[in-house]
């Protein structure tokens, strides 16, 4: 019993073969899979692919980005009055951009060639327009009911009042041949969306109609308008619609261009607005008729908030597109921002290798900041609404 | 109980809904016939005091213009006709190159947006939402007049190693001269897609058969690639390069692009670009990512999933979108009158619409060839989609 527990003892004290009784050597620490340089392993240098294309977009922005600075801000102009200034000296070989050309034009650029006592005009526009934009953008502002009144019917009227100039009142007329720059960039993208939404809701209730021929009718236009080009319905507005009307209307120039970018937008805010009276359940309209409302009733209390609630990350999204095309108007002869900076480009005043650059660089920096800054507020609503619609 | 009669007493006409439908659909009808109405006399009254003449006729006109790009032929004797289709053309082409290079870059950029690599995912994402935000009008300029306005003047061209030359008048490439046995090349390239095709389909009705893959990448490009080389190659190469030469004031010789084309071209190729990234992105975001695990766990190497799992799903989501994008690519080409190419609406809707100041003819020609593009293109994709969906049960 001893003997067998003494021969037990030492085999345990010894152990079986494969227990380990020495303790191994540590290992190397791992990666580091956080902190800066575990950061750096795993987004830039995983795999041999990806260190070349790591190295590849490094030179990329190494050959791309400094230079852009030393043109843009190191070597820029930003004082002066004429080419002169913009022209390599001696003491200044290397010229970057010639921001002196854009300070002296931004009154063109602005106003176009509308009077300069009446600008103040224009500034009371952009000031009242900035409201109506606010009103309607944030989301939780009070009346926003009053809102909508204001900026579709208020608005444009007290707007078209001022703008063009009403002599009994004391605002003298300013003829729209004389509007330009970025006030004739804002007009039309804002008469373009005040027009375009209502139509383009009328349009897409009438695709869903019960009614035959009220169907067709909006079939035909948005399909009509979404299959020709933008520049093709400014032609036609701009050539056919004096035709179409008796010689004495005679539509202004702008108003043309006005109309075609209105109808055009319409049938793009049509199919937007469709897309969300589609995605309101069946369930909504047949409550809202369950319960006595009307056709217009239905619509206006029951699906429209709904689905126009959806719908605005879209509207926003066509609204830039709108914006950007709001650049087009050039080719029904109107000076919109976009052509003001073409036409002060080739100033003999201010006729540099640099001038070009200078001013499409400009007016990039504007639309990007408009743009931009629509599509972060677009995703922001989208955002906006998932969550309320998780609880 | 005797049974209540129920009657139900009869609406008025005026509060009975199909009626109502009736006179409102009248209503709308009768207002679109009188605009109508009132629009072609207003027309024909206007046109009758400019003295415009109406109808087609002036399509077998002398044009007497001059067009900078023809690729067919073309004179200043020409009809008005032979200018419409010159224009189309010059459209075609550079709205089918446009989408070739758009959807080649703008996969590409796509695919980098979804990178694991953070540096070339955020490129991706500078690039897409910088060029998306600025008009392409702007972005067309930009290139034409700051760019290729810009280049040196003919003296001083900028040589491109192959024998070209770039300055402000364009691009001069060397011209490929086919002599007549290259078209034994030809044919050779007909008959070796012919036979990729063929192979194609009996390597896969082989695989589904019996199971064995057969080696249908390196067969297909030996016969459309490497059957018609081996064929130039025997008749010793019939080709040769019509290499531009430059003189003092004027490059002769060789293929010219001009300046408006490849500023048109980048313009369109670059924006559209960006608008596919996004389709493309968005596509193989919609795949599920337990399509990708279970081809894992099947054993799918990292490639394989990619083309034989992920694409096929991606491309369902894919190409609709992407068929609009196209379509816009070409409506977008319209902007070619901005900086003087040569497209249908320059040509047409601009100079024809001038000269012979039928602006009515004029523009509904042009409007119905873009709206004929893109009725077709939408029925294709209608047909395509049809066939692609997926079949519930």
């Amino acid at each position: 019993m001893s003997d067998f527990a003494t021969r037990t003892d030492a085999a345990l004290m010894e152990g079986p073969a494969f227990v380990r009784t020495k303790p191994l050597a540590p290992l190397p620490p791992p990666l580091a899979e956080s902190g800066a340089v575990g950061w750096l392993r795993k987004n830039l240098f995983s795999s041999t692919l990806n260190v070349a294309l790591t190295i590849v977009c490094a030179l990329l922005i190494i050959w791309i980005v400094p230079p852009l600075v030393k043109f843009l801000i190191i070597d820029a102009v930003w004082d002066g009055s004429s080419r002169v200034d913009c022209l390599p000296r001696p003491d200044h070989p290397e010229i970057g951009a010639c921001w002196a050309f854009v300070i002296d034009r931004i009154n063109f650029f602005t106003y176009g060639f509308y009077p300069i006592d009446e600008r103040w005009r224009v500034n009371v526009f952009f000031a009242l327009l900035a409201v109506g934009v606010v009103w309607m953008a944030w989301l939780d502002a009070p009346r926003r009911d009053l809102g909508v009144i204001y900026f579709f019917v208020l608005m444009p009227a007290a707007s078209f009042i001022l703008l063009l100039g009403w002599p009994l009142i004391g605002l003298s007329k300013v003829e729209t041949t004389s509007w330009g720059g970025v006030l004739v960039t804002v007009v039309v993208a804002s008469v373009g969306i005040v027009f375009s939404l209502p139509i383009g809701i009328m349009l897409a209730l009438g695709r869903r109609s019960r009614m035959p021929a009220v169907r067709l009718f909006s079939v035909i236009f948005i399909e009509f308008v979404r299959g020709v080009p933008l520049i093709t319905v400014l032609f036609m507005a701009s050539v056919m619609l004096p035709l179409f009307v008796p010689e004495t209307w005679s539509p202004d120039k702008l108003l043309r261009a006005l109309i075609g970018v209105s109808l055009f937008a319409a049938a793009y805010m049509a199919e937007v607005v469709r897309a969300g009276l589609q995605a309101i359940p069946k369930g909504q309209y047949e409550a809202a008729f369950a319960v006595g409302l009307s056709y217009w009733k239905t619509m206006r209390f029951v699906i429209l908030p709904q689905a126009l609630k959806i719908t605005i990350p879209n509207i926003v999204n066509t609204t830039i597109g709108l914006f950007k095309d709001t650049t087009l108007v050039f080719i029904v002869g109107i000076f919109d921002f976009l052509m003001t900076v073409e036409a002060s480009r080739v100033d003999p005043n201010w006729a540099t290798p640099v001038t070009a650059p200078s001013g499409f660089v400009f007016a990039a920096i504007f639309y990007l900041i408009f743009c931009y800054g629509m599509s972060r507020y677009a995703r922001f609503v989208e955002v906006h609404l998932a969550a309320g619609d998780r609880h | 109980m005797a049974a209540v009669e129920i009657t139900r007493p009869k609406t008025p006409l005026i509060y009975n809904p199909k009626a109502r439908g009736i006179a409102y659909q009248a209503v709308l009808c009768a207002v679109i016939v009188f605009l109508t109405w009132s629009a072609i006399q207003n027309a024909a009254d206007n046109l009758a005091r400019a003295k415009i003449a109406t109808g087609f006729g002036f399509w077998e006109g002398t044009a007497g213009f001059d067009i900078s790009q023809t690729l067919i032929e073309y004179s200043t004797t020409s009809t008005y006709g032979r200018a419409f289709w010159v224009g189309l053309i010059n459209t075609l082409v550079v709205a089918g190159l446009g989408v070739v290079f758009a959807t080649i870059l703008g996969f590409l950029i796509g695919i980098a947006r979804l990178s694991k690599n953070w540096l070339v995912a955020r490129m991706a994402g500078f690039y897409v939402e910088i060029i998306r935000n600025i008009p392409l009008l702007l972005q067309l300029l930009f290139w034409y007049n700051a760019v290729l306005k810009a280049l040196p003047a003919i003296r001083e061209s900028l040589v491109i190693p192959g024998g070209g030359f770039l300055n402000n008048r364009g691009l001069f490439l060397p011209q490929p001269v086919f002599e007549p046995s290259s078209r034994f090349a030809l044919i050779a390239l007909g008959l070796g897609i012919v036979a990729a095709i063929a192979y194609r389909l009996w390597a896969k009705r082989r695989q589904m058969l019996t199971g064995q893959q057969a080696p249908v990448l390196w067969v297909t490009i030996g016969l459309v690639i490497g059957l018609p080389l081996a064929v130039l190659a025997l008749s010793g190469f019939p080709i040769s390069f019509n290499y531009p030469e430059a003189g003092r004031f004027n490059i002769r010789g060789g293929m010219e692009v001009l300046p408006e084309f490849m500023a048109l071209l980048f313009g369109l190729v670059i924006y559209t670009a960006a608008f596919i990234a996004e389709v493309v992105r968005a596509g193989i975001l919609a795949v599920a990512k337990g399509q990708t695990e279970a081809a894992y766990s099947v054993g799918l190497r990292p490639g394989q999933t990619l083309r034989l799992v992920v694409i096929p799903q991606a491309m369902r989501v894919i190409i609709p979108p992407l068929t609009s994008q196209y379509l816009n690519l070409t409506k977008n080409s319209t902007l070619a009158v901005a900086i003087g190419y040569p497209d249908l609406v320059q040509i047409f809707a601009g100079t024809v619409l001038n000269q012979t100041g039928q602006a009515v003819e004029v523009i509904v020609i042009t409007m119905a060839v873009y709206l004929t593009i893109s009725l077709v293109t939408s029925a294709l994709m209608n047909l395509y989609n049809r066939r692609m969906a997926l079949v519930e049960r």
